[in-house]
């Protein structure tokens, strides 16, 4: 039989093997297709990242760099045989105590590098086990409990159970952590049907071209496996589709014209080998390349060629602030500047992947997403049918950070999957989600502050500029959330910001961690610095005197009334700030070449959309036979929501988190619960949860007249309220076999925004301040960051593991900010040109949780998945000119850029010295 | 339908590529991120089941590199101190993964100017062992790279071992990498370095070496020859200077423009005499 196969014999995961097996396919390819192992992760196929991670005969290998027929006679092991006797291993109950795993994606490599560490040392240090993980990428944590799980495996295993009392404020393991860390977590590409036909999109080489396609006969006739070829004339619906309901701009096929690298030009439909063998050479594309429009100053330039033919100027949005009069000109003292930033890659270990099927009259979509519903209403509009003949099931999210909010596969499949009434797959690989989807989008931003004699910050200016790129995506969200938050979280008496996002044929800019709050912060943390220097005041005490605080009305009128924390957060920060200065001093003395520097980070962030309504509906049911389930529509892409709903609908009920069983996330079962996104979904869908949770209690009691205080017990199907069994077999069925409902609403309290900008865009805001300690090497350029201490007003931290680990997770994505990342198109599309921090590029992490509880919140929550990421780095930033005297105003500040600026001080020192 | 060899014998292998124009996998870690999204249908040879081609040996003359020696092997050997700039090398490629896989005849043979491997090897006055079902010949390292991605490797030649004189065996050596992360990361610059002292202190011989700033990584003759008879812990301040780098090319790209390398590699190596101070 020369199939091309060979006969290898091996053990997979403790079992003995024989198999016919194609010698070249890529280990992590025949682990999971040949034999099931989808906890072999692929996230680069390029050993970039390291989620294939695996043990050959007890070594770390990426499997998607070892040939198949190497595992001849070898023993390998996966995250599925890591479990012993059924039991989570040493490591796994590591990282379950530590609360180690987020989105999951990258855990199984985790393990396998972990459990090679524990094989060579007994009791590693922490430098033993960095050395270790240094070749798995996490994007979710910021590895500080990953690596905290690792030294402490090897302590004997303690059992988890959850802790007695109330559920709010505890910290429990998450809900899903077992399913991801056993290897049997289906993300998007894990539960594809094996009779599915697959789907590749060919995209656009060029920013921008005119197209035909020819004659797709012989492509037909030269590759039989190839079913379908879709383009435009497909589309059943809307040819075009958008987030925003009247920005409906990007078409689902380019029709003519390309506007940016990677724009879909046709989508391959057929068998998987067929696809992969075909090249993009061999397609009739003939293309008339255009000259691009790259960055603000082209897209501006007058006479700029339009993007879109509606767009003049290529303005998509324009937002402006004005509040109050006042003049930075006339104040006592005043600071400006000037910063550029570039495109950030979201970087989730998982690349978009899912599959679609028709089911009778309806279509039923597999995906990795942050937004169902969203996805569902697109598609349907998309596809030309209602949208509840569209259900979206969303899989484990390997990640999202913004980048899963728009469309990336949804789409394509649902007009593959309709026309050809066959389930059709597709996965994106590395380069593709890399060139195919958002990125954070760079900005160009001049500001002035002005302060007067006593330190009262009196007037502000900016003007902010967002690329948002060829199509509209999230870049509404940018200009609106920008005048906002421009001005920092301090009180502005008069404030003048004007915020545009600008089209150009760069990659679609859209939602990324922080919707353009991270660029600005940059300006406004530099300016506050800046400021305190003219004043000869600490750079504490000058925001500390400025914070925002509840009685305060914001840059936009709105009246804080109560959780704005930001003075309580310095005030935790003062006594380490004031050491860390102390400490940096001395040793600086004698000019060292590595310097250090220390600096602050300010912010604050509204939760929830932008002055929109936003709400989240959340159902609690009891059924016959006296089981409790919430469902929660939340997408938990990591960050938690699975176990923070539960914790919360716990409390509400008077039951321990184990009673309640849980839906989550699928647009047929749970009702609406928006997108993850904006740090919305603690506040939002917490609060919604615990309405839910309470009407369903205010029902029971009602059943036997208890009072409100009243303990309720549920025990093997049966409810008791106080002393009093409650027979549920005799209550009514209503939905399925519920007896009784509870529903929950909440839209947070918010109001337009006017012409100027006027208005009560959040129902609460997070504030944080963060210091940050680093490391300048003077003589090359290179910044290491040695600490960082993050207080966060939190309002109420519901689960204060996965609080830290939202931090945590968001200093790592500021470090690579501040410091290294830089997405170019056709240059950074892997992940070994675009670079992420790895676990050795974390510096050591304290996080304060301030509590200062919102009236609206549940329990007092707010949201914190964003406020981690938006002051880290500015405080880098401030820590580096606190080192070497140089402010950077372009990130990232490189090795090669830092070392210029150092240079350019230096010759313009001994210019200045000469002189004199 | 591509095919796949494994043979166990060199003979075969080589016979083998002596018939058809054959793709090379030694450790396959740069093979598979060139294919990524398409099926490749390479005629593969695949040498990691030639007995005797992996492992370190010493003969009179040489330590002798086998071509599927892979970074951990390397790292595992005990081994003279010439070496130490070689293992740091090691440590420093790739993640733990791609240590445990990748061997240094393929860093070699894959030729990228940012290769790290080939400084330290240089600084050894490396050699490569190359062979055909002719026989096989010997070459300088410095003569087998001669581009971005070309080398003197000819059709039907496998490299089989790379050879370090046991002469420079006493050196002191380093390395220093600089790239923009902590792991898995390629060098915006990285230098390597190997001295000799005489029964005084004094240098009697010095091989430094740059990697990352030209198409192909450069020894540094004009400094070597300023070292002669100097003892490394009085080296006057100014004695490396822009003079000693002028034959250097860099590039500017994403990583670092060529003014930066240029600035960085002088760092460098003045920091790596230092550190190669007894």
């Amino acid at each position: 039989m020369n199939d091309g196969r060979v006969s290898l014999n091996f053990c997979l995961n403790g079992a003995p093997r024989q198999a016919r097996l194609r010698p070249m396919a890529r280990l992590s390819e025949t682990l999971r297709e040949d034999f099931g192992c989808t906890g072999v992760k692929v996230g680069c196929d390029a050993g970039d990242c390291g989620a294939c991670t695996v043990l050959l005969n007890g070594r770390q290998v990426c499997a998607c760099l070892v040939p198949t027929a190497r595992i001849d006679g070898a023993l390998v092991v996966s995250a599925e045989g890591m479990m012993a006797n059924g039991f989570l291993s040493r490591i796994q109950q590591a990282f379950l105590r530590h609360g180690a795993v987020q989105c999951g994606a990258c855990i199984p490599g985790m393990l396998a590098a972990a459990a090679d560490i524990a094989a060579a040392f007994e009791n590693p240090t922490r430098q033993q086990v960095r050395d270790g993980l240094g070749g798995v990428l996490c994007r979710c944590t910021g590895y500080r409990k990953i690596v905290e799980a690792v030294v402490d495996a090897g302590r004997d295993p303690s059992a988890i159970d959850c802790p007695e009392g109330p559920a709010i404020g505890a910290r429990l393991p998450r809900r899903d952590a077992v399913a991801k860390l056993d290897g049997s977590a289906q993300f998007g590409a894990d539960g594809i049907p094996a009779d599915a036909l697959w789907l590749r999109a060919v995209r656009s080489p060029h920013m921008a071209a005119a197209f035909t396609i020819g004659d797709l006969t012989p492509l037909f006739d030269r590759h039989p496996g190839l079913v379908k070829v879709l383009t435009a004339a497909d589309v059943p619906g809307s040819k075009l589709y958008g987030v925003y309901p009247d920005m409906k701009d990007q078409p689902v096929f380019a029709m003519d014209e390309v506007r940016f690298r990677g724009e879909v030009i046709l989508a391959l439909v057929g068998e998987r080998e067929t696809l992969e063998a075909i090249s993009d050479a061999e397609l009739p594309i003939v293309y008339e390349v255009g000259e691009p429009i790259i960055g603000l100053d082209a897209a501006l330039a007058p006479g700029a060629r339009r993007i879109h033919a509606g767009k003049p100027g290529n303005v998509l949005i324009a937002a402006e602030l004005r509040k109050g009069d006042g003049d930075v000109a006339l104040c006592a003292h005043a600071a400006a500047g000037k910063w550029r930033t570039s495109y950030v890659e979201h970087a989730y270990i998982e690349p978009e992947a899912g599959f679609a099927q028709r089911q009778g009259d309806r279509l039923e979509i597999h995906v990795t997403t942050q937004s169902p519903y969203l996805d569902r209403d697109e598609v349907a509009l998309i596809m030309g049918l209602a949208p509840d003949r569209v259900r979206i099931v969303p899989t484990v999210c390997g990640g999202g950070f913004g980048g899963k909010l728009d469309l990336s596969v949804q789409h394509l499949l649902a007009v593959a999957a309709w026309s050809l009434d066959r389930p059709v797959a597709c996965v994106f690989d590395r380069p593709e989600s890399m060139t195919a989807t958002t990125k954070r989008h760079p900005a160009r931003i001049e500001a002035r502050f002005g302060c007067d004699e006593d330190g009262r910050l009196r007037a502000m200016e900016m003007t902010a500029d967002f690329d948002t790129g060829a199509y509209a995506s999230w870049g509404p969200t940018v200009a609106g959330r920008v005048p906002v938050h421009g001005g920092g979280p301090y009180y502005w008496p008069a404030v003048s910001i004007d915020a545009r996002a600008v089209l150009s044929n760069g990659p679609s800019c859209g939602a990324f961690r922080g919707f353009g709050v991270p660029q600005v912060a940059l300006a406004h943390e530099a300016l506050m610095d800046d400021l305190a220097e003219r004043l000869g005041m600490d750079a504490l005490e000058f925001r500390h005197k400025n914070a925002l605080r509840a009685g305060d009305r914001t840059a936009t009128g709105q009246l804080l009334t109560a959780s704005a924390g930001l003075d309580q957060c310095l005030d935790a920060l003062r006594p380490t700030w004031k050491q860390a200065q102390i400490e940096v001093g001395l040793h600086n003395e004698g000019g060292p070449v590595r310097r250090l520097g220390v600096g602050l980070g300010c912010m604050w962030y509204g939760c929830g959309n932008t002055g929109m309504s936003n709400p989240s509906t959340v159902r609690v049911s009891l059924s016959a036979d006296g089981r409790i389930t919430l469902f929660n529509g939340a997408v938990d892409i990591g960050q938690g929501s699975d176990t923070i709903m539960v914790q919360i609908c716990a409390d509400a009920l008077g039951l321990a988190v184990d009673a309640i069983e849980q839906v989550t996330g699928d647009t047929d079962l749970t009702p609406d619960a928006g997108k993850t996104s904006a740090s919305r979904q603690t506040y939002v869908t917490g609060k919604a949860t615990e309405l839910a949770a309470l009407d369903l209690r205010q029902k029971i009691l009602r059943l036997s007249n208890a009072p409100a205080d009243a303990q309720i017990t549920l025990s093997q199907g049966s409810l008791m309220v106080g002393e009093t069994e409650v027979a549920l077999s005799r209550l009514d069925t209503g939905d399925g076999d519920m007896v009784l409902v509870g529903e929950g609403v909440f839209d947070p309290p918010a109001t337009a925004l006017d012409q100027k900008g006027q208005g009560e865009p959040y129902g609460t805001y997070a504030f944080a301040a963060q210091m940050a300690v680093v490391e300048v090497d003077m003589e090359l350029g290179t910044t290491k960051v040695l600490r960082i201490v993050a207080a966060h007003d939190v309002g109420r931290a519901i689960n204060p593991t996965l609080i830290e680990g939202q931090i945590e997770g968001g200093i790592a994505q500021g470090l690579g900010l501040a410091l290294m990342e830089e997405f170019l198109p056709g240059r950074t599309e892997n992940l070994h040109d675009y670079l992420i921090p790895t676990v050795g590029d974390m510096p050591e992490i304290e996080v304060i949780l301030v509590e200062d509880p919102d009236p609206n919140g549940p329990s007092g929550a707010k949201g914190v998945g964003e406020p981690g990421l938006v002051p880290t780095a500015p405080a880098i930033l401030a820590a580096i000119k606190s080192a070497a005297g140089v402010r950077m105003r372009e990130v990232p500040a490189t090795p090669a850029r830092l070392r210029a600026a150092i240079l350019a001080k230096a010759s313009k020192a001994s210019k200045a010295g000469a002189a004199a | 339908m591509a095919s796949y060899l494994r043979p166990t014998e060199l003979s075969h292998a080589l016979s083998a590529l002596a018939a058809q124009d054959l793709t090379v996998l030694a450790g396959a870690t740069d093979y598979y991120p060139a294919q990524v999204g398409r099926r490749s249908d390479h005629d593969i040879l695949d040498l990691s089941t030639i007995k005797d081609l992996s492992g370190i040996t010493s003969t009179e003359d040489y330590w002798r590199i086998g071509a599927m020696t892979t970074w951990r092997d390397l790292m595992d050997a005990e081994l003279p101190s010439c070496f130490d700039g070689l293992k740091a090398a090691a440590r420093q490629i790739g993640g733990m993964q791609i240590q445990n896989t990748a061997t240094i005849a393929g860093n070699l043979c894959n030729a990228s100017p940012a290769a790290d491997g080939v400084p330290p090897l240089l600084s050894l006055d490396a050699r490569v062992e190359l062979a055909d079902r002719w026989g096989s010949r010997e070459l300088a390292l410095a003569d087998f790279i001669q581009g971005n991605r070309r080398t003197a490797l000819e059709q039907g030649q496998l490299l089989t071992a790379i050879l370090v004189p046991k002469a420079l065996e006493a050196g002191r050596s380093g390395f220093i990498k600089l790239g923009a992360r902590s792991y898995l990361v390629i060098s915006i610059v990285m230098v390597a370095g190997l001295v000799l002292l005489d029964a005084r202190g004094k240098v009697r011989r010095a091989n430094l070496s740059v990697g990352a700033c030209s198409e192909i990584a450069q020894r540094l003759p004009a400094l070597e020859a300023d070292l002669l008879g100097r003892t490394l812990s009085d080296l006057p301040v100014d004695l490396v200077g822009p003079a000693h780098f002028a034959h250097l090319s860099p590039l500017d790209d994403h990583r670092g423009t060529a003014a930066y390398r240029l600035d960085a590699a002088a760092t460098l190596i003045k920091r790596l005499l230092g550190e190669l101070r007894p």
